[in-house]
């Protein structure tokens, strides 16, 4: 097995006095597409937070591309390219396609590729290149969710860390941007996803981790992992 | 079994939003109902109609026979309909004696000062606040003022209480105590209809769960009915549809 590109061993975080993660262990390999999964409340999001910065791990060690990263800030992060499209998108709503696309490409590293990122993504997302100039609050849910991942390209990802891909968009849409998914995929982009929709999780993931109550409930290969009565168990307690 | 709270029909929108729409089902005395359901399915909202934050838009709500409906919280609660809430919010400089004397004022009965230091003491021991009854609530931690918000509603001498997720943010040993207190609870002889994301938990402590998706009743029953109905786990797992749609796509 080939080594993990981002590895998280027993990560606890939460807020104020609160602790939300116990021991959140789990790794994205280089290439793959590794989704963690769970019900609402879980830790999804806390992970991806403790993982790139928003919030301060208590304890546990993040490790990137061999470097131990736990305790950079989250823009130190950004500019190694592990890289967050946020839940709910989070796009600078009055400004145009462009300018987020430009604001993706902040960091040094991610300015150097800029040319050939920005081509990527009005490639990848032609309903971008229509709408350059049009401000991103006016956009629909499906093509700002399609400019959020663009913004996400921009930085040059050495990991796209996709936090809600499907949530409160339409099923064509779903369906269009799990497709750009796959394709990025196979491009070579290691991908790490919180996705509500089991079933399309499992669908697209090489490696998928069920979270419960902060904790990693179970993992594994989807196509075992659906076989299992764990899943249900995380998800309804029985 | 009689049925001590009874919803009827009961619907509220906010806007186009139908938070709550054409709800019925009862609890029965002494029974620990649990109420799940997706983030947003409801059910903060419908503990909001039913001790009358909000009155319904429309449908009945009858608890132990007298219909409630639309009355205001201090009514209802004079009832003898307790809610603990999800974020609690004791009175900070008052000591944990003294929050729980308030719950016993406001309570079923009108009492006088000295009883309901009394109840609200017993409310504190009942909880494990025996050695913290003059401390501010302030000066508790997260665990502390859980069990605050519970003995508050507990020394309302309620016969039935609506626990908004009281455990939510316990660690592993405290949830373990907060469901013995919570048993307890319901020995006394008091019926509970409560919300929870611990599902181990809930499913654990509930006689029968009503799952709530998008405002309306999508299954009713046993925990282990509940959980292996098939819409239950489409609720909560998503639609399987959209895989196969694109599992068809890919290929």
């Amino acid at each position: 097995m080939s080594t993990p590109l981002l590895e998280v061993s027993a990560l606890t975080a939460g807020y104020g006095e609160v602790q939300v993660l116990w021991d959140i262990s789990l790794k994205a390999t280089a290439g793959e597409l590794t989704t963690i999964v769970g019900a609402n409340g879980a830790g999804k999001t806390t992970t991806l937070k403790a993982v790139l910065g928003s919030i301060a791990p208590w304890g546990g060690r993040v490790v990137f591309a061999g470097e131990d990263v736990t305790r950079l800030p989250a823009h130190a992060k950004a500019a190694r390219g592990l890289v967050l499209v946020p839940e709910g998108r989070q796009l600078f709503a009055a400004m145009t396609v462009e300018e987020n696309l430009e604001m993706g490409a902040y960091s040094k590293r991610a300015a150097r590729t800029f040319t050939q990122h920005f081509d990527h993504v009005l490639t990848l997302f032609p309903r971008l290149a229509e709408r350059r100039r049009q401000k991103a609050g006016t956009l629909s849910g499906g093509e700002q969710q399609m400019l959020a991942i663009g913004r996400g390209l921009m930085s040059d990802p050495q990991i796209l860390i996709i936090d809600e891909l499907s949530l409160g968009l339409a099923p064509v849409v779903v369906q269009q941007l799990f497709g750009t998914l796959t394709g990025l995929k196979k491009e070579g982009l290691t991908i790490l996803l919180v996705e509500q929709n089991v079933h399309l999780a499992f669908a697209v993931s090489d490696h998928a981790y069920v979270v419960a109550e902060g904790r990693i409930f179970t993992e594994g290969r989807p196509a075992e992992l659906a076989a299992r009565p764990e899943i249900r168990r995380a998800y309804l307690g029985l | 079994m009689s049925a001590i709270l009874e919803l009827e029909g009961v619907s509220r929108n906010f806007g186009g939003l139908k938070a709550i729409d054409n709800l019925s089902f009862v609890v029965n005395e002494r029974e620990i109902l649990g109420l799940i359901g997706p983030n947003g399915a409801g059910k903060s909202t419908l503990f909001n109609l039913i001790n009358g934050v909000f009155p319904p838009d429309r449908g009945r709500i009858r608890f132990r026979g007298v219909d409630i409906t639309g009355e205001p919280p201090y009514r209802i609660a004079k009832h003898g309909l307790a809610r603990a809430h999800q974020i609690v919010q004791p009175l900070e400089q008052m000591t944990v004696l003294e929050n729980c004397t308030v719950g016993a004022c406001f309570g079923r009965e009108s009492l006088s000062r000295a009883r309901a230091s009394e109840v609200a003491r017993e409310a504190a021991v009942f909880v494990g606040l025996e050695d913290r009854l003059e401390v501010a609530a302030a000066h508790l931690n997260i665990a502390g003022k859980k069990r605050l918000e519970l003995a508050r509603s507990l020394a309302a001498q309620a016969s039935l209480l609506l626990l908004d997720e009281v455990l939510a943010g316990l660690n592993p040993t405290e949830v373990d105590y907060m469901i013995g207190v919570i048993r307890r609870i319901r020995e006394r002889g008091i019926a509970i209809l409560m919300i929870e994301h611990l599902m181990q938990a809930i499913m654990s402590l509930s006689d029968r769960v009503v799952v709530l998706n998008s405002g309306q009743k999508l299954a009713e029953g046993a925990p282990a009915e509940v959980a292996n109905n098939p819409l239950v786990i489409e609720a909560y797992l998503g639609d399987p549809e959209l895989a196969k749609e694109f599992r068809g796509e890919a290929r």
